[in-house]
Formats: C-alpha cells, structure tokens, sequence
C-alpha cells in the first residue's frame, strides 16, 4: 500500500466513524432530552419502544422518513429545500477537528484520534458555526411565513451577537495555548496541570452562555420560541425536511459539548494522571520537557486510547446533560434581554477579561514562573476573584433586571397601579 | 364577601439574586431528576388499586346452584335515575319471583350504585371494574347471563357508623 493510499484509507476510516457516532449520539440526545425533561416534570417519558425506550430515536426516524413532505405553495422552492441542507452541513462538518482519545498504535503507525488535526482549529470551528445561520435565515426566508420570516431574523441577529462574544471568550483561551490547533490546547492543559476551567473560570461562563446563544437552546431559543413563533424558521418545514434542522441543531450542542470539554475540562486528558500526556513534537510523541529541556518521549497504547476515549465521552455528556437539565429549568429569555445580554455586558466584560489575563500572564511571564501549576494558580486565584466580582455587579438588578423593573422606570402613573395591586 | 385574591409578594429593587434563584431552579430540577417521582401509574401493566367504594361494573350475584339471587321486586329500575335497567319479572312453579329479562345498559349508567342500595336481596352489585370497552354499541347493554358472569370484587355499601371507611 502506497503512503498516499493509507493516508486516505485512515482519514475515511476515522470520517466514517466519527460521523457514525455523532449521528447516533444526535439520535439519542431526542431521547436523552426527552426522557431527562420527563424525569424532571415528574413523568416517565417515552419507555415503550425497546427497554427503557432505547428503540425510540428508530422508530422516529422512520416515521419522519415515510411521512409526507408538504410543499408551501408560495414558498421559494429552491432554497426551501436548500434551506436543511445549509443547517445540517456545518453542523456535523465541525466535530472533525476536535480531538477525542490520545494517539492509537496501529500496524501502520500511530495514529491521531482526530479527523483531521487542522493547524487552523478554533477558526475552522467559528467559521462553521457562522455558517450555520445562513441554513436558518434562509429556509425562513424561503417559507414565506411571517413566523418562519421572524425566526429566521431572530436568528441571524442572535447568531451574529453571540459569536463576537464567543470569538471573545475564546481568545483568553487562546492566550493561553499559544496556538488555535485543538490537539495543542488538549497537550497545554496537560502541562499546565489544570483544566483551563479553573485559570479562565471566567472565560468558560461566558462561553457556556455564548454557546447556549449560539446553538439556539433554552434559555435563548429565540428563533423558535414555540409561544411567540409556533416554531420559528422550521414553522413550514414537515418530515425529513424538519428531521434534518432537529439533527443540525443537536449535532451543534455535541459539537458545542465536546468543544467545552476540549477547551476547558482538558479534552481527552485524565485527571491527576500524567501517563496520557502525549503530544506530537519534531522528535515523536513525547509525554514533556525534563529540567533541561530535553523531551520526554511516551509511548502510545490501545489502553490509553481507550481510557482516553472514556474520559472525553464523560466530560461531553457531562454539557451534554448539562443542555438538557438547564434547557428544561430556566425560562426563555425576552428578546431585547438576549440583545443586552450579548452586548452590552458579555462583550465588554470579556474585552476586560481578555485584557486582564493578557497583563497576568505578562506579568508572571516577566517573574520567569514556569508553565505549570504554580502559573495556573495565580491565574485561578485572578479569575476568581474576577468571576465572583462579575457575578455580584450583574446581578441584583445592578446590570440586568427584569421586566418589571423597567415597567416602573417608565411610567410612574401606571406605576402605582403596578405596585399595589390591592388598592 | 367578595372573591379574595392572592396577591404576589415581590420583593424590592435589588433584592433579588438572580444567580441565586437560577441556582436554586437548577438544584430543583436536579433533584428530580435524581430521584423521580414515581406519579406515573404504567397502566397497562401496573392496575391502579380501586378503593373499597368504587362503583363500577355491574354485576349479579348468584346461588349456589347458579340461578341469580334477583327476585324481580322492581325496585332497582324504579330508583335508578339513569333509567338504564330493565328489568321483565316471571314467577315459577313454587311462587318464586325471577327475573325473565334483566339488563343493564353501561353506556346510561351513571354508576351511582343505588341499585346495590336498594336490592332486598343483595343481588345487583356495582363492581371495582372499569375495563369495558367495546368495539359495537350494542355490546354495551349487558343481559342476565353477562352479569352473571362477572367475577370482580364487588363495591363496599356506604356505611353511616364509618362514613369515611376507616
């Protein structure tokens, strides 16, 4: 077999394997969100196809597949149908390049437990997810529903707010890794002996909430809002048609998911254990550095591959659950909230944010303190306190308040009323 | 006396924690989800227990060597408001009153259990039964041999010395 030839052969292997089990974790997350959102109100959820409803995700899509597709008469019928397939591809295109195990040893070589470990990551990943409005926007636009229409335009404006903050948040990450390629940012929590959690706490929330914006989820479904828009931009759309947005928007939160676990809680890396550590450098895979700077070289296993693997799904199904359990406790937000929300206090606050992690790590940078645990705790002790202050200036109506504390700023006659509804 | 109304307590400007409130949200949920409730009764398999007084089903008692223990006096047609019961009385060689014709349409019942009330002979029983569905209408008008048939326990008569069946 030609080098060419294998080269090819792995990355279809790994495509058709990833895709697969994005495609059924996608199918189990409707079962998973029901079944949670069951537990939650007290109810059992869907438990008669299969054990425990397992069969479930099958039955649905055979019957969104052999149900008729209706075609609104005055719909653009071209992009009607463009639409689904715009919101599905950068949905299950993005998973490729975040890494999901440590290297596995095969008889032609080791190989990266990654699609395709792209030096350009985190800008692939935004670029995608800004794609995926165009899917939504248009298939709005194409049902020619007013409902459909201002779905799609909530979207688009959400979408775009909550990237910048997004795009924001990520940069202190950046910062911290040195690169934008995922298989670093995975090696540099290693070394730091932390989860960038803990160093960027800050960071990590306003990415989790620029997520949740981003992938359309409870507390900001505003494109669907079922109360205000029926279902928003997917209003018109029947079948496999809608099948295809359900999809798009579940592969977005395991994307999302997997992405908070390789960003944040060390992507495949296991806690307290430096035998995983493995990271391709000029002289093979090492595990680190000694005193003098010589690498140290690691040995790839199925084992570690394995456990790795193990550990990465953990912490992927820890967000993934985590979407559900907050999707089914908090209460929507009211448009112009999600709009104040983005810009005028997640933007600004990440700026600073950014600003005072960038002076921090110069600082220690200056002091020589080495990449390691001593460097992650000052900077957990600085994004703590940052974080705790965050959360004590925006809350108790300092910055965000709810609607009832606007009513009464802005008319004190009917006020009064408001106030005292006993009078 | 005019309808009172419950009037929700807010609190003031800034004395809400929103963090705290999500927390607290999040935390309910949790629990929950942890521990579910278990409200739901699986009906099909899981049968709901009937209270002692669940007037259901009719059903006729018999004697021993199978004849209904109705003696046709006419008194559960007479009080039934539904007006659901027919009932046509014969009488045999020995002057026993017996019912020739006596059936029950479940569809008029209201299930009040004044029938079981009024028999002299504790013969008419509501039953703690409720699964009778039918696929035709007239499959709902139960005559003397279908009621004896039914085999469910039959319903508890209100007793006044213990009127909440303690």
């Amino acid at each position: 077999m030609g080098e060419m030839q294998e080269l090819v052969t792995i990355a279809a292997v790994k495509v058709v394997a990833v895709f697969t089990v994005l495609m059924v974790v996608v199918a189990y997350m409707t079962l998973a969100e029901r079944r949670v959102s069951a537990f939650i109100q007290d109810r059992l959820g869907p438990n008669r196809v299969g054990p425990f409803g397992l069969l479930q995700p099958i039955a649905d899509g055979i019957k969104n597949i052999i149900k008729e597709e209706t075609m609104p008469g005055t719909s653009a019928k071209f992009y009607f149908v463009l639409g689904p397939a715009l919101a599905i591809m950068p949905a299950v295109v993005t998973i490729a390049v975040i890494p999901f195990a440590a290297p596995l040893p095969t008889p032609v070589g080791t190989v990266d437990m990654v699609v395709a470990d792209v030096p350009i990551g985190v800008l692939y990943i935004l670029a995608l997810s800004s794609l995926a409005v165009y899917g939504v926007v248009l298939s709005g636009w194409a049902s020619n529903n007013k409902y459909a229409f201002l779905g799609g335009l909530r979207a688009s404006a959400q979408m775009i707010s909550y990237e910048v903050a997004l795009g924001l948040s990520l940069i202190a990450v950046l910062l911290l890794v040195g690169n934008v390629t995922l298989t670093e940012a995975v090696w540099r929590q290693q070394q730091l002996g932390l989860w960038f959690v803990f160093p960027l706490s800050l960071a990590f929330i306003f990415f989790l909430i620029s997520a949740l914006a981003e992938t359309n989820r409870l507390p900001f479904d505003m494109p669907e809002a079922e109360s205000e828009l029926i279902t928003g931009y997917h209003t018109e759309y029947s079948a496999m048609k809608f099948s295809m947005f359900f999809i798009a928007e579940y592969a977005h939160v395991v994307t999302a998911s997997a992405l908070l676990a390789t960003l944040f809680l060390g992507g495949w890396d296991i806690p307290f254990w430096t035998g995983d550590d493995m990271f391709r450098h000029e002289s093979g895979w090492i595990r680190g550095f000694d005193e003098t700077g010589a690498p140290i070289p690691a040995t790839p296993s199925v084992l570690i591959t394995l456990l790795t693997l193990a550990a990465f799904s953990v912490k992927t199904g820890f967000f993934l659950l985590l979407y559900i359990w907050i999707r089914w406790t908090l209460p929507r937000f009211r448009y112009d909230q999600v709009m104040h929300l983005g810009w005028k206090v997640l933007l600004p606050s990440s700026l600073g944010y950014i600003m005072l992690i960038a002076g921090t790590m110069l600082v220690l940078d200056q002091l020589g303190v080495p990449f390691g645990i001593l460097y992650g705790g000052v900077l957990t002790v600085v994004s703590g306190i940052t974080t705790l202050a965050f959360l004590f200036f925006v809350d108790r109506d300092r910055v965000i308040a709810g609607a009832h504390r606007r009513r009464v700023a802005r008319s004190p006659i009917a006020d009064e009323d408001a106030l005292e509804p006993g009078g | 006396m005019s309808i009172s109304v419950k009037v929700m307590k807010r609190p003031e400007a800034g004395r809400t924690s929103y963090m705290r409130a999500t927390l607290k949200g999040m935390s309910l949920t949790l629990r929950h989800l942890v521990r579910p409730s278990s409200v739901t009764l699986e009906y099909p398999e899981e049968q709901p227990d009937l209270h002692p007084r669940w007037r259901g089903t009719h059903r006729m008692e018999v004697h021993a060597d199978g004849r209904p223990k109705c003696v046709a006096c006419g008194l559960c047609p007479t009080v039934c408001p539904a007006n659901c019961i027919r009932l046509v009385g014969g009488e045999d060689d020995q002057g026993n009153r017996y019912p020739i014709v006596y059936e029950i349409d479940e569809f008029r019942c209201i299930f009040c259990g004044m029938c079981q009330e009024v028999c002299p002979v504790e013969a008419i029983h509501v039953g703690q039964h409720f699964e009778n569905a039918e696929y035709t209408r007239d499959r709902f008008v139960y005559d003397l041999d279908r009621l004896m048939e039914q085999d469910h326990p039959v319903t508890d008569l209100w007793d006044p010395s213990d009127p909440r069946s303690e």
